[in-house]
């Protein structure tokens, strides 16, 4: 089983500070990424363009985190030749800043929207209720998500593969009350269609932060869970304790 | 109309490297509650259980002094030329006890061919190395001598290197093609099994990879066990690694899930170059 100071303990000091340096600045690109999607939200909620802008600029600063990343993972790759959990940390750290970067253009997204909102002056809140809501379960989803893979809990990382489930469901009845919305008043198409976008790109996140805490448990357990259902994913992860 | 959709069970097929030419792999050889003594305070192995498949290539690795080379050792009872040496339990070659009294041990190590880490030429032509497991069992027809030779030669994907100089002495060749030489006169006698005690330790990364390419073609027909101390080697060329600490057998897998997810946490420690 891997425990959380098993990288500190290679014979290697070096190869201890490479892997502890990655993990790190993961660690970090996920705290920035939280807060992309956080101000999103809000920018678009307040109508705040001055702060979508700075999300939209921001995007740039994940981007970079993940190419930087992505070379240390090379590097590590070359150079050590990693196996067993050293591997599966190297692997996971890989996919999951694409899913970070992922989530960080979600985030744009929906700043541009907020943007979008604010220069028409539409006073259109429909879904504002659904979109705090739903921003606020795929924060949590994506904060537990990285507090999963900080502290190798794969408990944490189960459940918030079960949350994405939750997730799924308020996001089609969101989508089905605006069409409704949208049937009885054809003048709220316009605006309606941006917060559905914008519904959307949240619930992509919620996809993301469920991948994250995937990568968690194969990271912990070697075990891959990806495409399994919630029901099946509970009795794999206590069969391969 | 030929379709171009991913066959995935064909991936899967080429991709899994225990699956040999003769599909699932038989035991060729089966240690049972092995130990050796080198006398009598100092014990190298432990209640060795493991079966080793047909056709296969099996990795043993650890720390120096774990006891993989004296196991690989007990295959072909060179051990036997240790004074004070015993063993107990069972060693099985196609069912048959290796340590049965009435083993010829001669006739055991025909069957059971063995590298060393340094190239042990003789000093005699290239030709004559090869000929040699021949010409003592009483061949000298130079017909069926030729032929072996090339043969061997072929297999040990050393022949293009030096067929045109088949006379000259073995001792003018590098480490490298040595060693390759070492593994055709070993062939020519056409043994079931091929012990390799860190056949590469003493090459360099091309001649390595040679020697690791040659050991992919060679066990379709061979049943092949590996001593190394290079991981990335065991990982590489191995189906099976077997992990050994201070004489115990640790852990035994397929290679694939030995080096992505052990179940033991000194193999895990062993193999990603933590303290034990």
């Amino acid at each position: 089983m891997l425990h959380q100071d098993s990288y500190k303990q290679h014979i290697s000091a070096q190869f201890n500070a490479e892997l502890e340096s990655v993990k790190n600045h993961l660690l970090e690109m996920g705290g920035l990424v939280e807060q992309q999607i956080g101000k999103a939200v809000e920018s678009l909620l307040n109508r705040d363009s001055g702060l979508a802008e700075e999300v939209i600029a921001g995007d740039e600063q994940v981007n970079e985190l993940e190419i930087n990343i992505d070379e240390e993972c090379s590097r590590i790759l070359a150079r050590r030749q990693p196996a067993a959990s050293d591997l599966r940390l190297v692997l996971a750290i890989s996919k999951v800043t694409t899913d970070l970067e992922r989530i960080g253009d979600e985030a744009s997204k929906i700043a541009r929207q907020a943007v979008k909102a604010t220069e028409d002056g539409s006073a259109n809140t429909s879904s504002f209720v659904e979109i705090r809501h739903i921003g606020n379960h795929v924060s949590d989803m994506l904060r537990r998500a990285l507090d999963a893979f900080a502290r190798l809990d794969v408990d944490m990382a189960v459940q918030t593969v079960i949350a994405d489930r939750e997730v799924d469901s308020e996001y089609a009845s969101a989508m089905r009350s605006l069409v409704t919305f949208m049937m009885e008043d054809p003048r709220t198409i316009g605006p309606v269609l941006g917060q559905m976008w914008s519904l959307r790109s949240l619930e992509r996140v919620g996809d993301h932060a469920s991948n994250i805490a995937e990568h968690v448990i194969y990271l912990v357990r070697g075990l891959d869970v990806r495409h399994v259902e919630p029901d099946d994913l509970v009795a794999q992860v206590e069969e391969h304790q | 109309m030929q379709t171009h959709a991913l066959d995935i069970q064909a991936l899967k097929r080429d991709q899994a490297p225990s699956e040999g030419p003769a599909g699932p792999a038989e035991t060729s050889l089966r240690m049972e509650n092995l130990n050796l003594f080198y006398n009598q305070n100092s014990q190298a192995l432990f209640d060795i259980n493991l079966e080793i498949p047909r056709q296969r290539v099996t990795a043993f690795i650890g720390p120096s002094g774990c006891g993989k080379s004296s196991l690989l050792r007990c295959i072909n009872r060179m051990n036997d030329l240790v004074d004070g040496c015993r063993v107990q339990g069972r060693l099985l070659l196609d069912n048959e006890d290796v340590y049965d009294r009435r083993v010829d041990v001669a006739a055991l190590r025909r069957r059971v061919g063995m590298v060393f880490q340094k190239p042990n030429p003789f000093p005699k032509s290239i030709y004559e190395n090869v000929a040699y497991g021949l010409r003592i069992q009483g061949i000298n027809k130079k017909r069926v001598l030729d032929e072996v030779v090339e043969k061997s030669l072929r297999a040990a994907a050393l022949w293009d290197e030096v067929k045109d100089r088949l006379h000259e002495s073995a001792l003018g060749m590098s480490g490298g093609q040595q060693q390759r030489l070492v593994i055709a006169r070993t062939i020519a006698v056409e043994p079931e099994v091929l012990l390799l005690d860190e056949p590469a330790s003493a090459l360099d990364p091309i001649s390595t990879l040679k020697i690791e390419e040659l050991i992919y073609e060679l066990k379709s027909r061979y049943t092949i066990v590996i001593v190394t101390h290079n991981m990335q080697q065991a990982a590489r060329v191995s189906d099976m690694t077997a992990f050994m600490y201070m004489g115990k057998l640790i852990e035994y897998d397929d290679t694939d899930t030995l080096f992505t997810n052990p179940e033991q946490k000194q193999t895990e420690d062993y193999i990603t170059g933590r303290y034990g």
